[in-house]
């Protein structure tokens, strides 16, 4: 990681420098050593500034979005989970992919503080990387813990990190009983604060007014005054997404409460590929997607109550 | 009044749970969904949960008495007639137990906004029923900045200050309330012959040298003077500050100290119900009004928030802070903005 | 409130297309043909007409059960909305089965204008499998369903 790091920044210098941009999305560095913010960095002399560490978790395809209007080409780091949605941006016109300057990034997995914190470890000074391993000096005394366990939840079925499926666990939820699934969904969605980080942080939620901001809407609603305001935040949230998420885990990992919203997005993105086959990128370029297409084959909802398990 | 310490064997902490939820409702921070929240606690409460490690609680302990939605009223209409009903508003007695000092300094904050003119009778019930009972830092994080708004995490001030020292629960009434209290805990609470036992002592030189030790233990706060007001209102730095900010409600909603809320009704299909809950100043409909929000841009609305907080708020109260350095909202800032970022920039250091 | 006490009436939503299946609820009509009371028609202009939130409201708002009933695949009066409806609604009630709420609540069938029969019988049917589940108790709003009907 640490080379890459280097190599980063190097690309970032030589971007900068020789124009190819006039700005470049990036992080910037924080004290604590984890807390990196997205920036934009606008000439080679602010990079000293600049990081790419295992603490860069954050998608930078949202603020590109946001950069639309500025002048000139703006360069932008992607890491593998970041492209699909810079993609899926880029075919919903929401990105001018003649504006940017596009820089996919090595990355072998962004470590989760609030994991580390999970194990007991306080009072975080420092975090040094050696192999596998990471060393964490505390207020409390050195620490060490490997990097593989304390891994976002997006990086635990990232291939280029690991081998593990990403619909293992909702392949789990689907075996258990309706009643287990809605006292789980109970329990987890009923944390929710309704603060609304995971679909401001989500790069396809692109609305310019979103139904629940909207008092016109009949559903806009800043707080969840019964358990119904919770699923149905979180169905409409995940239904909006249908088709056109793409995994990247950025709800999940924003989510002050943990909840794991992941189980969620992945559920949809599996029945499609089940009910209706991965779309083709042609598909995808031509602007359709699982909800705004259809074949004359398709399965009856019916098929769902066929599904075993019951109650 | 000077109250005198208690002592009670720290293994014995299930049975004073058990004596005070007998009579009150009491409130601890449990695990619930992997994550730490205060969690109403009775004689079925399977105590395993309880965690007094953790240091905060993902939502602070001002829910207990400024809930997120909190009813205010109902509306039905009957032939010609509205019909109100006013929602209930009776709180039992309860007890909030392990509240941090940070968090109970923050109940300060929504007191002198909620029970000033004019008064708050909601939050005023709660807060009247409730009774803090405050636990000192023994392991403090090092996103904790609270002794820079001198507050004393070795020494928190409540109804109750409580201490673990080893094996050992120390308890001091530091009020009227809690010297109730602390007379029905009569039974169990073991009154110390010292004015302070050698083992709490030891204890609060031990928090105070590694709050000594905290990486944000220094930040100033020279430069949020009233007086500079328009010059931090016109400081160029919030543009760049801003950039990250996705304009979501995370700091708003997990901050102990914010205090705004909305009003809104809900319409049942038979009547109305009117509630209030939690607002966030960094959302695009935050205050408003016939011709649209105040506060067009995110720039604006971040800005509005540590204004607020550090210059706003101590300007009308005495100087007070409206923050208590608890630290969530660098820990939860879903793109690592956050206070301390804030306060670093605008005091004059780059962030970094 | 004490509905409890009383035998279980459950509320169904139905959503029918114009140009078929409402005209099939018609049809069932003036054939003299029974239907439960408690299934309560809206009528839409086409099934791809019902947006997934038209759901979620009936729910919300007190119903035991919703249906969507439209034209026939190769049909539909606007020729391929009812394609549309098929696959929002299967992912649709796919989810709701995944949160836990009994996917028997949530059905969609093709019932054409001709179709008075069925239109009858799969309302009596679906009628039967609400009654068989019982009160709609994981999908609901509190505050619609108790508060204020006091």
């Amino acid at each position: 990681m640490h080379n890459s790091s280097c190599t980063v920044k190097e690309t970032a210098r030589k971007i900068l420098e020789s124009g190819q941009a006039e700005r470049l999305l990036g992080w910037e560095q924080d004290s604590s050593g984890y807390n990196h913010a997205p920036a934009v960095f606008k000439s080679a002399g602010e990079l000293d500034r600049f990081i790419y560490d295992r603490f860069c978790g954050s998608n930078l395809s949202k603020l590109l979005a946001r950069l639309r209007e500025a002048e000139g080409r703006t360069a932008v780091l992607l890491k593998a989970c970041d492209r699909e949605s810079f993609n899926l941006l880029v075919r919903e016109h929401r990105i001018d992919p003649e504006q940017v300057h596009r820089v996919d990034i090595e990355c072998s997995g962004m470590v989760d503080i609030e994991k580390l914190r999970n194990k007991g470890i306080k009072g975080i000074r420092e975090i040094t990387e050696s192999g596998d391993e990471l060393h964490i000096s505390t207020l409390y005394g050195e620490k060490r813990c490997r990097s593989e366990e304390v891994l976002l939840e997006k990086c635990l079925s990232c291939p280029a990190v690991s081998s593990a499926d990403a619909f293992d666990a909702v392949g789990q939820m689907e075996e258990r009983s309706s009643l287990e699934r809605y006292e789980f969904w109970k329990e987890a969605l009923s944390t929710c604060i309704r603060c609304n980080a995971c679909r401001n942080s989500c790069p396809v939620c692109t609305c310019e007014q979103c139904i629940f901001d909207n008092p016109r809407s009949g559903t806009a609603g800043k707080a969840s005054a019964d358990f119904f305001e919770d699923q149905h935040f979180h169905l409409v949230r995940v239904f909006h997404a249908a088709g056109r998420c793409t995994d990247c885990g950025e709800c999940t990992r924003v989510c002050p409460q943990g909840i794991p919203l992941y189980l969620l997005n992945r559920k949809v993105i599996k029945d499609i590929n089940e009910l209706y086959g991965e779309l083709s990128l042609e598909d995808k370029e031509l602007g359709k997607g699982a909800l705004t297409s259809f074949s004359f084959q398709d399965a009856h909802p019916d098929i769902i109550r066929k599904r075993t398990g019951d109650q | 009044m000077e109250h005198r310490v208690y002592s009670l064997p720290k293994k014995r902490m299930g049975e004073l749970f058990g004596l005070i939820s007998s009579s009150r409702q009491l409130f601890l921070p449990m695990e619930k969904g992997g994550q730490f929240q205060f969690s109403r606690v009775d004689e079925h409460t399977d105590l395993e949960g309880v965690s007094l490690d953790r240091l905060l609680t993902a939502g602070s302990a001002k829910e207990l008495f400024f809930p997120q939605t909190q009813q205010i009223a109902a509306f039905r209409r009957r032939g010609k007639e509205i019909e109100l009903t006013s929602a209930e508003t009776l709180t039992s007695a309860f007890v909030a137990f392990g509240v941090r000092a940070c968090d109970a300094r923050s109940l300060e904050v929504l007191d002198r906004a909620f029970l000033g003119t004019p008064r708050d009778t909601m939050y005023e019930e709660k807060r009247s029923k409730g009774t803090v009972v405050t636990l000192a830092c023994n392991e403090p994080e090092e996103t904790c900045f609270c002794s820079v708004f001198s507050i004393d995490a070795a020494s928190p001030k409540g109804d109750v200050e409580t201490w673990i020292a080893g094996d050992t629960l120390y308890w001091r009434p530091g009020s009227e309330k809690g010297a109730e209290l602390t007379q029905e805990l009569d039974a169990l609470l073991d009154p110390c012959s010292e004015e302070e036992p050698e083992g709490l002592i030891q204890l609060k030189q031990q928090i105070r040298s590694i709050i000594g030790k905290l990486p944000l233990g220094r930040l100033s706060l020279e430069q949020f003077r009233p007086e500079a007001l328009q010059e931090l209102f016109d400081d160029p730095a919030w543009q760049k500050l801003s950039e990250p900010c996705i304009g979501c409600g995370t700091c708003t909603f997990v901050c102990p100290t914010c205090q705004c809320f909305d009003i809104r009704d809900f319409d049942t299909g038979e009547g109305v119900q009117r509630f209030r809950c939690w607002d966030s100043c960094m959302y695009s409909d935050f205050t408003t009004m016939a011709h649209g929000n105040p506060r067009t841009s995110q720039v604006e609305r971040f800005r509005q928030r540590f204004m607020h907080k550090l210059v706003y708020y101590p300007a009308n109260h005495d100087g007070l802070y409206s923050c208590a350095g608890c630290g969530r909202c660098v820990s939860k800032c879903p793109n690592s903005m956050n206070m301390v970022k804030v306060m670093k920039t605008l005091g004059g250091a780059q962030h970094v | 409130m004490s509905v409890d006490k009383q035998p279980f009436k459950p509320l169904i939503a139905a959503f029918c297309c114009n140009w078929c299946s409402y005209a099939g609820a018609d049809l069932a009509g003036t054939s003299r043909l029974a239907y439960p009371a408690e299934v309560k028609i809206i009528r839409v202009p086409c099934s791809c007409r019902v947006n997934p939130l038209f759901v979620l409201r009936a729910f919300q708002r007190g119903a035991d059960g919703v249906i969507i009933a439209g034209c026939h695949p190769g049909d539909c009066h606007y020729t391929t909305g009812n394609y549309y409806a098929r696959r929002r609604m299967t992912l649709l009630f796919s989810m709701l089965d995944y949160l836990g709420i009994e996917k028997e609540r949530t059905k969609l069938d093709w019932i054409s204008a001709a179709e008075g029969v069925k239109f009858a019988t799969v309302m009596n049917d679906f009628s039967k499998e609400i009654h068989a589940l019982g009160r709609n108790t994981r999908f609901g709003d509190l505050r619609c369903t108790t508060a204020v009907a006091q």
